[in-house]
């Protein structure tokens, strides 16, 4: 079951892959057939795999019959050996569950959504693709083929933004997603290295099987000595930070929405940039033994909360406003992790899985109806046009903002509380950063609302003309993903941090007793519960204010504080220091290494040079040899006379 | 069959079809299609002889398999011997594989001087394998120095417009390098009396002597490599060289540096390749960081790959000098890795190059339109060349890294570096050739990949995948030598600071 669930979405993959260039030679009024081909195949496969990870769950996580599977060997050199194995341990499983149902949705939705497009088999076999590394990678075993199936979403997720590889744009956004992701491998990569230094393995069980016993070892690495779980876990965190979008290497995932919505919705909302959480959780055994870098997880969770909470508020693209809150609910799921609530952490990751993705879906469900429209200053009273996508959109935001009773309120006010329980200043600095986040979240939620469903319609007639509800095969999914929004928190909340969680858990998460911050998060003060929920009401009622009743509110504040409003709108400015500082000089670099390092210096003073000089002495050898006898006669007799004297004078 | 001469037959099977290339008589079409034809079945046959020895190859055998020796000259200690290990086997299979593949390569954009082309070929074969597999000092010597002269004539006479300033570059780089290391087997020979490798290999040269013997075969090998800074002949060779002699350029004749270095500097030099080690990390961290950069500022295809395959030989020293088991393996793995990768990027190249009749980057752009096949063989192998798990790539970079950080941890984070540059200047290559709008004339009726073509890349994705996915048949094949080499030169070292502690 549980090998299935994982490699069938591979053979779908690769079936729709051979389909693509099947629809390359085949008649064009055929080409339909091949679309649904590929439809049926991959579609197929997903929902099998879907169901096999729900029994897998059930024999897994309900009779707690924990397994590792091992698929054969990898590689082996010296004490380095590890293997292909899949893992089935309450954490992984959870991650199946989740990215099985979510992406057979996305699957389904995209036959509506990618219906117009003449590229169908290619999408579908790169949205299984992600699929399967993404299972790789949550079911792995050992830190290499959690890399496998890191670098592995990472392609697919390139290759999904650069999908429309006629936009320059997207295939700039591709690239800049694939070598940011990069920088945040080489941090993973090295603390492989580390890892293995240190345990002299890198399998999950042998490394938390030392991690205690090793943690008060020190490594000396870069020249100095340090706590050895520290270096690893901090270095293992950069990766955590580039995969999950987080301050300072989070600047490709607003880019990334070049890409088609359901590529949004699944990877860089509900599966891929959570990967990073899953990666903090599934090592908890490390993390536990190290306070500092559990403290810079907070530090970078809490701090990109609220930074991009900030950008959100101000952007008009609907989807890079859903993109900023993804990183802002991401830095959410981190600082949870930080204070050592990794299952409050998990269950935000998955009550947002299905949250954002119905948001995504619904933007999408908008920007398919609007004619590929995504600005929202174009948009406008469409709720009269698409009723149902209005309604599903109130969902997700209601989910999102963390109102009562939606699955986004269980999560949210858990992650706070536990935030306060852990008693610490930077726990306290995370709780505030994320009361205040919590407020511009509802804000901008329904900014989004607001601007897009409501007020004039500013759209063009022609556009307006064409506004049409989604078909059936798209809204269902939405509807799917609805009831997990509305239901998933409540339903839920006992397994994953109330009462039942201990046993549901079982070994696969690691917390010590000194870090009793989700133990306290169950009585903390009266006004630390509500304070959530309060600030989230109060979000969205400066958005009715400022869009809805007073309009003009908006321009006025951007006009008073222009300096703030084009700070936020430039996005804080990171992508204008990163070329500065890393993009141009690189091509700088490398144009002057080849043509005054390669060319002049090497070439010029090396062979060239050496050839030239060879040529240069032949030559003024070759101007002696004029040929008139007399010039001969006159250096013989030089040289006789030279002779003479030289003679001469050693004589006396 | 025990005594069947596997390695003469290999070595030698290349020059029988040479014999029959020089009977054929014809009309020059005629000629032609016969001639493509005995170079492409010898060439086959050689190939599948040498799966041979793969598969009769003892995996726990730690010193020579298949050892034939004859003696030649019995004063100098000089002998006809050949004999392959854990180290050298692949290296053998890469060559009579690659060859097979220019072969089939050359066929439609070779129509000048078919015979002699041919012939160069199949002799450059001979003479790659007589180097891989030869155990005597002085055959090796011929052998290795051998190899300039078939590669400087396909540059030479079937290359591009620069065509001659390539070829003496290549050829005057390399010769500064051999006439050292002529020098230094010389010297080797006189003061062991013996120029029989097996016997070498165990030899301790004295302390003294060791720094000059390694810096005289240094120069040979860093040429080949090429390590930084004596690179620069490769990105002109690479140039001006037709197709497949760019493949066997960058498939096997780099490895050459790499394998000398495991063969010769590493087990008979022990005490001065551990005083040079920091010396060769700093260059393979100027090469890695310095090429990439450098790569990512190309306009031409093929010289883009020639400064990415300065990088990756980066990564191959490092690991060489690494010295322990993950940095040798992967090392060895690297160099078969970037034999096939570097080989399929060239033969990719060459594909629109036989098209088009231009290697610009700018020339190109939106190929995916007309050529689909042709981007997803060439996706394929761009990933091997970024090292994304699951490929070829992957494994020998991250073996090397991994060994290299037990041993320096700075140069390992700095070979790191690469990794991220590498995807940068491979990505944008990617995007700027194959994505995009296809606006260009000349590129509309541009024709995919021919079933030929499929047919010469086939076993080279086949290969990627499966020491990507699988590489345990390979790893298993070199233990027991690469042991053996590290038993060598740790106790060397061991011994000398027991020796210089005594002296204090």
């Amino acid at each position: 079951m549980y090998v299935s669930a994982v490699f069938l979405p591979l053979i779908g993959s690769f079936i729709a892959g051979i389909l693509v260039f099947v629809g390359a030679i085949t008649k064009p009024e055929k080409k339909k057939n091949i679309d649904q081909m590929a439809h049926m195949v991959t579609v197929g496969a997903m929902l099998l795999s879907a169901v096999a990870a729900t029994i897998a769950f059930i024999d897994v996580v309900v009779y707690g019959n924990a397994v590792v599977i091992k698929v054969w060997t990898w590689v082996e050199s010296g004490s380095l050996k590890f293997s292909w194995e899949l893992r089935g341990d309450t954490l992984s499983l959870i991650m199946l569950l989740m990215v099985t149902w979510v992406s057979s949705m996305i699957h389904i939705y995209s036959i509506g959504y990618m219906s117009h497009d003449n590229s169908i088999p290619r999408f579908m076999s790169y949205l299984s693709l992600f699929t399967f590394f993404m299972l790789m990678l949550v079911t792995s075993n050992n830190l290499i083929q959690l890399f496998f199936g890191w670098e592995g979403v990472g392609l697919a997720s390139y290759l999904l933004i650069g999908f429309w590889y006629n936009r320059p744009s997207a295939c700039a956004a591709a690239i800049k997603a694939f070598v940011v992701n990069r920088v945040g491998d080489f941090g993973f990569a090295l603390g492989i290295f580390a890892t293995f230094l240190l345990f002299d393995t890198i399998s999950f069980d042998a490394i938390f099987g030392l991690a205690e016993e090793k943690s008060n070892a020190v490594i000396t690495v870069f020249g100095g000595e340090f706590h050895a779980l520290t270096v690893i876990c901090l270095l293992l965190f950069v990766g955590a930070m580039g995969k999950s979008a987080q301050l300072g290497l989070h600047t490709w995932l607003p880019d990334a929405m070049e890409g088609p919505t359901p590529v949004s919705a699944l990877i860089h909302a509900a599966t891929m940039v959570t990967a990073g959480v899953f990666m903090v959780a599934r090592l908890s055994p490390l993390f536990e033994y190290s306070d500092t870098a559990l403290t810079v997880v907070i530090l970078v969770g809490a701090s990109t909360a609220i930074f991009a909470a900030t950008i959100a508020c101000v952007q008009n693209d609907i989807k890079r406003v859903i993109a900023y809150s993804t990183c802002s609910q991401l830095g959410y799921m981190f600082f949870a992790l930080g204070v050592s609530a990794y299952s409050a952490g998990m269950f935000h990751l998955i009550t947002h899985a299905f949250f954002k993705a119905l948001l995504f879906l619904g933007a999408g469900s908008v920007i398919h109806a609007m004619s590929d429209e995504q600005d929202m200053r174009k948009m406008g009273g469409l709720y009269k046009l698409i009723p149902v996508t209005y309604v599903l959109m109130w969902v997700g935001s209601l989910a999102l903002a963390g109102i009562w009773p939606f699955s986004g309120f269980y999560s949210k006010d858990i992650v706070l509380e536990a935030a306060w329980g852990a008693h610490t200043g930077i726990g306290y600095y995370a709780f505030w950063m994320g009361i205040v986040a919590a407020f511009l979240t509802a804000f901008y939620s329904w900014r989004l609302l607001i601007l897009t469903f409501h007020g004039e319609n500013r759209a063009d007639e022609i556009t307006l003309a064409h506004v049409h509800e989604s078909p059936k095969v798209m809204i269902l999914p939405l509807v799917f993903l609805a009831i997990g929004a509305l239901f998933v928190g409540i339903l839920t909340f006992d397994f994953f941090v109330g009462d039942q969680a201990t046993e549901f858990w079982g070994n696969s998460i690691l917390i010590l007793s000194s870090h009793p911050a989700l133990e306290n998060a169950h009585h903390v003060p009266i006004w630390v519960k509500y304070l959530p929920l309060f600030v989230g009401v109060a979000g969205i009622a400066l958005a009715y204010l400022m869009y809805m009743f007073a309009p003009e509110l908006p321009g006025a504040l951007a006009n008073g504080f222009h300096r703030t409003h084009r700070f936020l709108v430039r996005k804080w400015y990171f992508d204008e220091i990163y070329d500065r500082l890393f993009v141009k000089p690189a091509f700088t670099l490398g144009y002057g290494f080849w043509k005054s390092g390669d060319g002049a210096l090497i070439d010029g003073v090396g062979p060239d040079g050496i050839a030239a000089t060879t040529l240069n002495i032949a030559r003024r050898a070759g101007a002696l040899q004029s040929g008139y006898l007399y010039h001969y006669a006159f250096a013989m007799l030089l040289g006789i006379a030279g002779l003479t004297t030289w003679f001469l004078v050693t004589m006396s | 069959m025990n005594n069947f001469p596997w390695l003469s037959v290999i070595t030698f099977a290349p020059m029988i079809g040479v014999l029959f290339i020089l009977l054929i008589r014809g009309n020059p079409e005629v000629e032609a299609r016969n001639t493509r034809a005995v170079a492409l079945w010898t060439s086959l046959i050689t190939f599948a002889v040498s799966l041979g020895i793969w598969v009769k190859f003892d995996n726990a055998i730690v010193g020579f398999q298949f050892e034939e020796k004859a003696v030649w000259m019995e004063s100098l200690g000089l002998a006809y011997h050949l004999g392959v290990d854990g180290i050298s086997m692949f290296f053998i299979l890469l060559s009579t594989l690659l060859t097979v593949l220019c072969i089939a390569a050359s066929w439609i954009s070779i129509t000048d001087r078919v015979k002699e082309y041919m012939i160069s070929f199949l002799v450059l074969e001979t003479l790659m394998i007589g180097m891989f597999s030869a155990l005597d000092l002085v055959l090796f010597y011929v052998f290795f120095e051998g190899v300039l002269i078939p590669m400087f004539l396909i540059i030479g006479v079937w290359g591009g417009p620069r065509r001659n300033y390539a070829a003496f570059k290549f050829f005057l780089y390399t010769l500064v390098g051999s006439v050292l290391m002529l020098l230094a087997i010389l010297t080797m020979i006189f003061e062991s009396g013996t120029a029989d490798i097996t016997i070498l290999l165990n030899h301790d040269f004295p302390v003294s002597l060791q720094p000059w013997l390694w810096l005289a075969f240094f120069a040979s090998f860093a040429v080949k490599v090429p390590m930084w800074p004596v690179h620069t002949w490769l990105p002109d060779a690479h140039v001006e060289a037709p197709t497949a002699g760019s493949v066997i350029l960058a498939g096997v004749l780099l490895k050459f540096g790499g394998y000398g270095f495991l063969r010769f500097s590493l087990p008979m030099f022990p005490i001065a390749s551990a005083d040079f080690t920091p010396f060769i990390f700093g260059l393979s961290v100027i090469a890695i960081i310095y090429t990439s950069l450098v790569a990512l500022a190309q306009e031409d295809m093929k010289k883009l790959i020639a400064y990415s395959s300065v990088a990756h030989m980066g990564f191959v020293t490092m690991g060489c000098f690494a010295a322990n088991q993950q940095g040798i393996e992967g090392a060895i793995i690297q160099m078969l890795s970037h034999g096939v990768v570097s080989a399929a990027l060239f033969l990719i190249v060459g594909i629109v190059y036989d098209r088009i009749h231009s290697r610009e980057i700018s020339s190109y752009g939106g190929l995916v339109h007309r050529m689909p096949f042709y981007a997803l063989i060439f996706m394929i192998f761009m990933l091997a060349s970024v090292g994304l798990p699951g490929t070829s790539g992957f494994v020998g970079e991250f073996l090397i890294l991994i060994g290299t950080f037990q041993v320096n941890t700075w140069v390992a984070l700095l070979g790191a570096t690469g990794v991220i540059i590498g995807a940068a200047y491979m990505l944008y290559l990617y995007r700027r050739v194959i994505f995009g709008e296809l606006t260009k004339e000349d590129l509309k009726k541009i024709l995919d990949v021919s079933p030929r073509e499929i047919a010469v890349f086939a076993p080279l994705i086949f290969i990627v995948f499966f020491m990507g996915i699988y590489p345990i048949p390979f790893l298993d094949v070199m233990h027991s030598s690469v042991e053996n080499l590290m038993e060598r030169y740790h106790s060397a070292l061991a011994a000398h600071d027991a020796v210089a502690i005594l002296a204090k």
